[in-house]
C-alpha cells in the first residue's frame, strides 16, 4: 500500500471531456507515466443485430460517486499512484462520442496500466449506470454482460 | 422511507421513487419486497426473479437480508451497464 494518497478527480456530467486537459491534470509530482482509457459510443448493437442512433445515460446521483470513489481507493491500496481521474458523461449521446475517461499516473508505467485496468473492470461491474439504447422508435435497455464480472476474477488474486 | 426505481424497473413502475410508512414488522429487505408484492402487482413482475435485482441501502451494495428502517432510501435496479 502507498503512503501518499493520489490526487483524485471525479465527474459525472453531461459535457464532454478533453482528453489532453485531463492529462495535464494527471501529470503530479514524481509521475513518471500516464495511461488513460477512454469508453466511445459503438453504433451497433451486435447481441440485438440492431443500429443505434443514439443512447441515454441514467445513474444513481450519489451512489455513483461513492462506488468509484470505493473502487479507486482499492487501486490505490493495491498499486503506488499519482493521480487517478475518472469521468462519465450522463444523458444523451451518440455514436462515436467519448462516454468515460479513465486516467491513471503513476512513477512507473506498469503501475498505471494495472490500475487504469483494474478501475475500469469494477466501474463497468458496481457503479450503478445504465444504458437506454435508441433506434427510431425502438429502446432498448442493455443487459449486463457476463463477461464483465469474468473480467473481475483476474484481481482475486 | 424513500424507494428508489432506476432502468427498466422505474419504467414499470411508473415513477423513479416513492414514499412510504413503512410498518414496524418490516425490519429487512426481503420483507419489504413481500410488502410491496402485496400491497400491488405491478411489483411482483420486478420482484419475480430477485436474483437479477440489485439492491441498495442508503446508496451502498446490500442483500436481502439487509436491516432497514423508515428513514432509510432503498433502491432497486437491474445490474448496471455503465462505462
Amino acid at each position: 500500500m502507498s503512503k501518499i494518497s493520489p490526487a483524485i478527480k471525479i465527474k459525472i456530467q453531461n459535457e464532454d471531456f478533453d482528453i489532453s486537459e485531463e492529462t495535464k491534470i494527471l501529470h503530479q509530482n514524481n509521475t513518471g507515466a500516464i495511461v488513460n482509457f477512454v469508453g466511445v459510443v459503438r453504433g451497433y448493437d451486435e447481441k440485438n443485430d440492431q443500429i443505434i442512433n443514439s443512447m441515454v445515460l441514467e445513474h444513481y446521483p450519489g451512489m455513483t460517486e461513492a462506488e468509484i470513489e470505493k473502487i479507486i481507493i482499492g487501486s490505490y491500496k493495491r498499486w503506488e499512484l499519482t493521480g487517478v481521474t475518472v469521468i462519465h458523461r450522463i444523458g444523451k449521446l451518440k455514436p462515436s462520442d467519448q462516454i468515460v475517461f479513465v486516467g491513471v499516473s503513476s512513477k512507473h508505467r506498469q503501475n498505471a496500466f494495472d490500475a487504469c485496468n483494474f478501475i475500469m473492470d469494477w466501474l463497468k461491474t458496481k457503479a450503478p449506470f445504465w444504458k437506454l439504447e435508441e433506434n427510431n422508435n425502438i429502446k432498448n435497455w442493455v443487459e449486463f454482460n457476463d463477461t464483465d464480472n469474468q473480467a473481475l476474477k483476474k484481481w482475486e488474486k | 422511507m424513500i424507494i428508489k426505481y432506476f432502468s427498466w424497473i422505474k419504467e414499470h413502475i411508473g415513477k423513479s421513487e416513492e414514499q412510504i410508512d413503512l410498518p414496524n414488522y418490516i425490519t429487512n429487505v426481503n420483507l419489504l419486497i413481500n410488502y410491496l408484492n402485496e400491497l400491488d402487482e405491478k411489483y411482483n413482475i420486478i420482484f419475480e426473479k430477485k436474483e437479477l435485482i440489485k439492491i441498495a441501502v442508503n446508496k451502498t451494495y446490500s442483500s436481502f437480508d439487509t436491516n432497514i428502517s423508515n428513514s432509510d432510501e432503498i433502491a432497486f435496479f437491474p445490474p448496471v451497464t455503465g462505462g
